[in-house]
């Protein structure tokens, strides 16, 4: 369920972080400076979105309002 | 990556420069600043050494040139910094500028001089001036009244005009006139007084305009005194007094038109010295304008020369072939521009003989350099700031480049903030140039400028972390719509208010619940799944958003923590290939990997695995990691209880075969321990006994080759040094630092991981911070709906930025920082990083200048 999220972001830090490197032109004199700054962001970035989107996957339990809030969001979110 | 990844390979290399084209040589060698000379004339004294007259030639000109800079500033004459590079003059250039700067010297002196001395005449006449417009008033007024009151015509005392003395009925008095500084006048009365017993009488008026102190330029109030008295011995007592206190008595006539002509020509001799002033200062002015406009060059050229001549005074003189011999560290791919340096110093001094360099070998440790551009110098700065790499071992700053601002943004973690972050380093580094150019910025200053890249980044990885924590400003946006819906009518929402007030309700989102759940995996455009981007934004307004994000924060923050320090580990991998270390690997890489990866790589593993395994309808039942972890430790293995309808309660076991790959994770875990401490020792010691043995058995031969397979392997390699003793100590020493280094290792790898528990900490403190700003500043100013209103909130809003720039972006920003400076310097350090080097210091006429120009400041 759901996957179009997943596959994006996979598919764009995939792009960053490993196909980069490869696609970076040669001449550039700090290459090899820029392709690890390139691979360490994807996997950073990644990981952090990765982890922030795994632990809302199957939550345990949920956020606990004040009736006022749950009115507005039924109302306004919806 | 290459020029970071290791510090540059050194040679020591010899220069043999000829006598003639020895400046020039190194004038050239200053210019390219790549070669770290040694002085190989440590024991001579400085006044000793060879160059030490034109030293003290250059210190003069500075000297010389510090004082035109000083007449410079008083005159508020701008001097022009360009920014301007020109090439050491030569030695004949020296001799020239030396007289130059002497001539400006002695003129500027002697403008000076000539200055203060009509500036001191002035002050007399105007003085003069006053006192004489003061007696024209006395005497005309009064003067008849004080001097002799009985006498009826004013022409009598005042006609005669020969002589101060006024004989009348036998009674001569005179009067001395002068000057005095205004807060002295009261004592000079005093003591008058007291000496003439009453009989001088002193009539002193304040002068109305200051009046300007030649020497200092000050303005001084004075005041003219007349003092009335009769007979010498009080005229001798008075002048004793005018003197102690300084006052400057003028000889003033008694007769009014002498002293109208007198006023007169102290009048026109004011004039004339007005206009000689105007020119003098005008004079001098022209001369300061031209000077500096060659002042910077100058100071340039005379801080090279000096430069130059010192390093000259390390140099070995070789007399029998007349040529300079110094001896320097300088890196290899330089070797190729020094040596075109060397040709272009022998063509400008126009010498036939060429000078030239050449390897030595050497068994020193070479300077560890590291090239870096305005990018990655602030990032070598702070990994240098802990320890210099040792010469050729992994570099960690390509890797902090971004792992610091990244894990600095996992503790800052607000977007708003970061953007602000981001805005105001982008504005540095717009303006980079101009703030470059400037002198003297402060320490501060400086050091934020110097870390303009590192802000920047982390003010962009803020703004992402920001993202995904969905704090702005302490606020979430709700982009991709919020998952949870109070769907289920089982919240009575129609309950009258009083019993409606106070209370609250948790949502549930158990799937499939026969009443719907309040979680669903849908929102706006679309996209299913949980909120794609981030956390989702009803946890902002919901009052247990803490526990949630706790969980969260503390799992990431564990999650981050084993991945840098398996990164350092497989770093210390690449030393150990590096270095030809291959024991290392076997005996200290692959059971580190292992030891961290059975405690903490499986416990991220479950992580993982409890986020996918376990939903709400099993909430009451899913593992605590942590009882878990440690239940795997002692071994403990207890049932899963039993739930209501019979099935088994996953709290304990939650996989089939748990038991047998934990205990198996341990014991490997365990073994690890005494592999990390007794393989490396025991091999070394075995690998002795077969040196030793092979060397008693043939006489030469092997241990040749065999010592010179070791000594093939780069230099400062220390494990390897043991080999030669093959004694007992050796064996003891490698013990106990294998020892100590295993405990070390053992130990840090759990309170590391826990150590990276401050990234959820940090985060919490900001966040919370934000929060409380917002709830007790900015959100009292919507809260009333008219114009007063509209004012409260503007102050309102003022306080709410000041205290968000100040306490959440620069002390929060500070605290980040050192923590995210620490976690790279002990965490992820410390598995691989040695940091025992020293730092390249080449001759390079940029750093000198940069020096001289601090020292200056």
């Amino acid at each position: 369920m759901g996957a179009l999220a997943v596959v994006l972001i996979t598919f764009f830090w995939l792009a960053v972080g490993v196909v980069g490197p490869f696609v970076l032109p040669k001449r550039i004199h700090d290459r090899g400076l820029i392709r690890v700054m390139l691979v360490l962001t994807a996997v950073c970035c990644y990981m952090f979105w990765l982890v922030g989107y795994m632990c809302q996957l199957h939550p345990l339990w949920g956020p606990r309002f004040n009736p006022k809030v749950l009115v507005a969001m039924r109302r306004e979110w919806e | 990556m290459g020029t970071l990844f290791r510090s540059q390979e050194m040679a020591l290399c010899q220069f043999f420069l000829q006598s003639e084209a020895a400046y020039c040589c190194t004038a050239e060698l200053g210019e390219i600043g790549a070669a770290q000379f040694r002085d190989l004339n440590k024991d001579i004294n400085a006044f000793q050494r060879k160059f030490v007259n034109e030293i003290r030639r250059c210190d003069d000109m500075e000297r010389i040139l510090r004082f035109l800079e000083k007449e410079c500033q008083k005159e508020k004459v701008p001097v022009l910094r360009l920014g301007e590079n020109p090439m050491a003059p030569m030695p004949r250039e020296l001799v020239d500028l030396e007289s130059t700067l002497e001539k400006l010297e002695r003129e500027i002196k002697e403008v000076n001089v000539n200055f203060e001395a009509l500036k001191r005449s002035n002050l007399e006449l105007l003085e003069m001036k006053y006192v004489l417009k003061k007696a024209q008033q006395t005497f005309e007024l009064d003067g008849m009244a004080v001097l002799n009151p009985e006498s009826k015509s004013d022409t009598e005392l005042l006609g005669t005009g020969h002589d101060a003395t006024q004989v009348h009925r036998g009674v001569h008095i005179s009067f001395l006139a002068g000057t005095i500084p205004l807060i002295k006048v009261e004592a000079f009365e005093r003591l008058i007084w007291r000496i003439s017993r009453g009989t001088v009488l002193l009539r002193t008026s304040n002068i109305e305009f200051p009046l300007e102190d030649p020497a200092t330029g000050d303005e001084i109030l004075k005041a003219t005194f007349f003092a009335f008295f009769q007979g010498d011995t009080l005229r001798v007592k008075i002048r004793k007094v005018c003197e102690a206190f300084r006052a400057t008595i003028y000889p003033v006539p008694d007769s009014p038109a002498e002293i109208r002509e007198m006023s007169i020509q102290v009048m026109t001799r004011l004039e004339d010295l007005k206009t000689l002033i105007g020119h003098t200062q005008q004079h001098r002015h022209m001369v300061l304008l031209a000077s500096a406009k060659n002042l910077d060059l100058w100071e340039i050229k005379v801080q090279k020369i000096e430069a130059v001549y010192a390093l000259m005074n390390c140099f070995n003189i070789d007399t029998t072939q007349r040529c300079f011999i110094g001896e320097a560290w300088v890196p290899h791919q330089d070797m190729e521009a020094i040596r075109l340096g060397l040709l272009r110093g022998s063509e400008k001094a126009e010498c036939s003989v060429p000078s030239f360099i050449t390897p030595i070998k050497t068994a020193e440790t070479p300077p560890t350099y590291h090239k870096t551009n305005k990018f990655t110098s602030g990032f070598q700065a702070i990994v240098d700031a802990y320890g210099v790499s040792t010469y050729r071992e992994v570099n960690p700053a390509p890797f902090t480049v971004i792992t610091f601002p990244f894990l600095f943004a996992v503790m800052f973690g607000d977007a708003g903030h970061g953007f602000i972050m981001a805005c105001l380093a982008g504005l540095l580094l717009w303006k980079e140039k101009a703030i470059m150019a400037k002198r003297d910025k402060g320490e501060i200053a400086t050091t934020i400028f110097g870390g303009r890249y590192i802000i920047f980044l982390m003010g962009l990885f803020s703004i992402y972390t920001g993202l995904i924590y969905n704090d702005i400003f302490s606020k979430s946006f709700n982009i991709f719509g919020s998952r949870w819906y109070p769907r289920t009518s089982i919240y009575n929402l129609t309950m009258e208010a009083d019993k409606l007030a106070g209370a609250t309700f948790q949502l549930d989102p158990t799937p499939n619940a026969l009443l719907g759940s309040d979680y669903r995996y849908e929102g706006r455009y679309s996209i299913g799944g949980p909120y794609p981007f981030g956390l989702d934004p009803a946890w902002a307004m919901s009052s247990n958003k803490i526990n949630f994000i706790n969980s969260y924060k503390m799992k990431m923050s564990v999650i981050f923590g084993v991945f840098h320090m398996a990164f350092g580990i497989v770093l210390s991998c690449f030393n150990h290939t590096y270095f030809k270390r291959r024991v290392n690997i076997i005996c200290e890489f692959i059971p580190q990997m292992i030891f961290l990866m059975c405690m903490f790589g499986y416990l991220v593993i479950l992580i993982f695995y409890k986020w996918t395994k376990f939903d709400a309808s099993t909430s009451g039942c899913s593992p605590s990691l942590l009882i878990g972890l440690i239940n795997m430790f002692l071994m403990k293995n207890e049932p899963n209880p039993k739930n209501q309808d019979g099935t088994e309660c996953h709290m304990f076991k939650f996989y089939n075969s748990q038991e047998s790959l934990e205990k198996a994770l341990v014991v490997v875990a365990v073994l690890c321990f005494p592999w990390m401490l007794l393989s490396k020792p025991l091999y070394q010691r075995w690998r002795q006994g077969r040196v030793a043995y092979s060397t008693v058995r043939a006489a030469g031969s092997d241990t040749e080759s065999v010592e010179s397979g070791q000594s093939r392997s780069p230099t400062s390699v220390p494990d390897e040094g043991g080999h030669g003793d093959g004694h007992n100590e050796g064996f003891a020493d490698v013990m106990i630092y294998q020892g100590i280094h295993t405990i070390e290792f053992c130990l840090g790898i759990i309170s590391n991981t826990a150590s990276y528990l401050r990234l959820w900490a940090l985060s919490l403190a900001h966040s919370q911070l934000s929060e409380v700003l917002w709830n007790m500043a900015l959100r009292k100013g919507f809260m009333m709906n008219n114009i007063g209103g509209a004012i409260v909130l503007f102050t309102i809003f003022a306080w709410w930025a000041c205290a968000t720039f100040g306490i959440l972006i620069c002390m929060e920003g500070m605290s980040a920082f050192l923590h995210a400076l620490r976690l790279h310097w002990v965490e992820f350090q410390n598995k691989f990083y040695q940091g025992t080097g020293h730092a390249f210091e080449p001759f390079d006429f940029k750093k000198t200048h940069s020096t001289a120009r601090l020292d200056q400041d």
